[in-house]
């Protein structure tokens, strides 16, 4: 009886140990590339740590922002993208009233929230429509909307839209020009109270924005509408039956998602100091994906700290592996389209073992239904 | 009334608009100095370029597993046919015919363990195939730069490596489809009759795989899974077949545009290619269930005639080239639209 006790413990813990090794393998798998990559690119410890923290407070709140639709079991929320667009109208506009500072960071934000929220809330609803779908249609959503904001941006802006600066406007006299330069409101946030912690420059204004917004996240968990979305994210059907209104409730979840997305643009293109008009937001959504779940966390399960592991890890390869690349085989070219694999990669396996697992529980649930 | 509103119903809005577009572009071409045989002979040529592509779609979404958003995989197999076979210096017709079989064995091959990875993932098939594209294109990208390809037309001509990112295949089998037996109809219209018949062909072939035995199980298994399984399809192997299939004609797709873009486009240029060929069969009328080749002939044409007619016809009225964004708000909007419209016709049984 104990011998069997004893042999039941050990399996216990070594099953407990490959479960932990298997949830976290992509994690492990990225610290393992970087701790290879980071000797052959020679880049020093100061430099890296550099980078890393203007990662971090680029990239972060982009990332949070997707933790929201997940908890209502939305799935990763390709259409961030959309808010990542109306944040964007927002800056070109406070450019061109040549707003400066902290102060034009905040009016970006307060021009581009109403935007947010009515691009958000069409998402919502188109969501509901293709339920099921959610995530597909969200990535294919992004496209289209890509299509709308340059018909806005570069035909109707100067010619329907006033803008003043004729800096911002194409030498044809509408459409606002490929590069939007910031500079008035550049790093305005970061170095608004700042201080060096031996190399690494810490922007404690950004910091604590984001720090906030965690806060956020975990108070909102808690809230009636918090735990509805949750309940709407383990069974859509019983959260009807419990009086949930579920169709409501998911286009909430896209629209704070959407909102969020748009004030993390917004922080991320005061960081970089210019602005992409038509590149800027195109990949947002892809790296924002990737970072989260590099992280550790899943299409059903993130929680913040996966958002903070991800980032950091995912950015370091990104950082690392074109340098790495050139030294190992003497082509920068490869480590980038290694990096652009591993990106793809990584969220492909994350979908295969989402959709697999969702499989197969319909699976087992049907059998038994059926009596075995 | 009632017929017309039916009509429209079963019709769609979206694609009743869409050929109200096409249609004012034809009427407007004159009104903007736009030759009219121009513009034909363009959307001709462009239909006969994309429609085995488009075809490409029709097999898995007629056993259910949804729009091929993983072209790019099929894309990825004929682009290792023309690679190979350019690297054996093979020309002509002859070359062209080897390049299909070597991308007809590449597709089976990635076709088969592209069907058993979407049959483990049953209810989310379009997401992971958009990805399984992305990841293999993304793949590739490496893959150019270090398979050991030889040809010195094909690799960058400093350091002796890695394959370009265009490759002529002007002395290849540039236009050997479009040239076979082809006639000037007017002074700038030349019919491209070898490309259509050769289009025209595997339509031929897929409407008849759809009337064999193994082809109306395929469309069963689509239909009505639950009914398949009951009259003993083999449901798994049905679904790897159709995705062999739709892998196949991708690769064979891309051959057919090669030789009359004349390019082979390798690194990132099958990245986006699913999306226009998604986009065109459902303005044809299929849905994301159900699609027959009417849908992609009629799809093609539409499509392309809008790629054609807007940048000529808009540039000329309005002297803006506004064909990019039109481009992108049709594809994407179609998409959306045939993915929103599922849920209503399940509401409705």
């Amino acid at each position: 009886m104990t011998t069997k006790n004893l042999q039941l413990k050990k399996l216990l813990t070594l099953d407990n140990a490959a479960h932990l090794l298997m949830r976290n393998t992509v994690p492990i798998l990225f610290i393992l590339i970087s701790a290879m990559a980071i000797p052959l690119s020679e880049f020093s410890f100061s430099y890296l740590s550099q980078e890393l923290m203007t990662r971090l407070i680029r990239n972060s709140f982009l990332v949070l922002s997707l933790l929201i639709p997940i908890i209502a079991g939305m799935g990763l929320n390709f259409g961030m993208v959309l808010g990542a667009m109306a944040g964007q109208v927002g800056l070109i506009f406070v450019t061109d009233w040549n707003i400066v500072g902290m102060p034009g960071v905040f009016l970006a934000m307060i021009i581009s929230t109403p935007l947010a929220i009515l691009l958000g809330l069409i998402c919502g609803i188109i969501l509901n429509k293709a339920s099921g779908k959610e995530m597909v249609t969200g990535f294919v959503l992004a496209f289209f909307a890509q299509g709308v904001y340059q018909l806005v941006v570069l035909y109707g802006m100067g010619a329907i839209i006033p803008i003043e600066r004729l800096t911002l406007v194409l030498s044809r006299g509408y459409g606002i020009r490929n590069t939007v330069n910031l500079i008035g409101i550049r790093s305005s946030l970061d170095s608004a109270i700042s201080f060096d912690l031996g190399p690494v420059p810490i922007p404690v204004v950004t910091l604590f924005i984001i720090a906030l917004f965690c806060l956020f996240v975990v108070w909102f968990r808690k809230t009636k509408l918090g735990q509805d979305m949750k309940a709407i994210g383990q069974d859509m059907h019983v959260a009807e039956a419990a009086g949930i209104r579920v169709l409501r409730t998911r286009i909430i979840s896209i629209i704070i998602s959407t909102v969020l997305a748009c004030w993390g643009q917004i922080i991320y293109l005061q960081n970089m100091g210019t602005l992409n008009t038509y590149n800027s937001h195109e990949q947002i959504g892809m790296f924002s994906i990737a970072a989260l779940l590099v992280g550790g966390a899943t299409v059903s399960k993130a929680q913040i700290s996966h958002v903070f592991v991800g980032v950091i890890l995912f950015h370091l390869m990104f950082i690392v592996s074109p340098m790495a690349g050139k030294n190992l085989i003497g082509s920068a070219m490869l480590g980038e389209y290694f990096r652009g694999f591993v990106t793809y990669g990584v969220i492909s396996a994350a979908l295969v073992v989402h959709a697999w697992t969702r499989f197969k529980t319909n699976q087992r649930q049907r059998q038994h239904l059926r009596g075995n | 009334m009632k017929h017309i509103q039916n009509f429209i119903i079963d019709f769609g809005w979206a694609r009743i608009i869409i050929g109200l577009f096409l249609l004012s572009l034809f009427i407007l071409a004159p009104v903007a100095d736009v030759r009219i045989d121009t513009s034909i002979s363009d959307t001709v040529a462009r239909f006969g370029m994309a429609c085995v592509l488009v075809l490409a779609m029709v097999p898995m979404i007629q056993s259910g597993c949804g729009l091929n958003f993983g072209l790019p995989l099929g894309i990825i197999a004929g682009l290792l046919g023309a690679t190979c076979t350019m690297e054996l210096e093979l020309k002509g017709l002859i070359g062209l015919s080897f390049a299909m079989l070597i991308t007809t064995v590449f597709g089976t091959i990635f076709g088969f363990f592209y069907g058993k990875l979407l049959n483990k993932v049953k209810g989310s098939e379009m997401m992971i195939a958009t990805y399984v594209g992305f990841s293999s294109v993304a793949f590739m990208c490496m893959m150019w730069l270090l398979l050991p390809f030889k040809n010195p037309k094909m690799i960058w001509g400093y350091g002796g490596s890695g394959l370009r990112t265009t490759i002529t295949v002007e002395g290849y089998w540039l236009h050997v489809l479009n040239n076979f037996l082809s006639f000037r109809v007017s002074e700038s219209f030349v019919f491209p009759t070898g490309m259509i018949l050769f289009v025209l062909f595997m339509c031929l072939l897929i409407w008849g795989f759809f009337h064999t035995k193994l082809g109306s199980a395929l469309t069963a298994v689509g239909s009505n899974p639950d009914f398949a399984k009951a009259s003993g399809v083999d449901i798994d192997k049905m679904r790897v077949i159709s995705v062999i299939l739709s892998t196949v004609l991708g690769g064979i797709g891309i051959l057919v545009y090669q030789q009359s873009f004349g390019f082979i486009q390798l690194y990132m240029g099958p990245f986006y290619m699913a999306f226009p060929a998604v986009a065109a069969i459902l303005i044809g009328g299929a849905s994301i269930n159900k699609a027959t080749i009417t849908n992609v002939i009629v799809g093609t044409f539409l499509f392309q005639g809008i790629l054609t007619m807007t940048p000529s016809v808009m540039n000329s009225l309005i002297h803006t080239d506004m064909s990019e964004v039109i481009r992108i708000i049709v594809s994407n909007g179609m998409i959306i639209y045939a993915m929103t419209r599922v849920n209503k016709a399940r509401q409705k049984k």
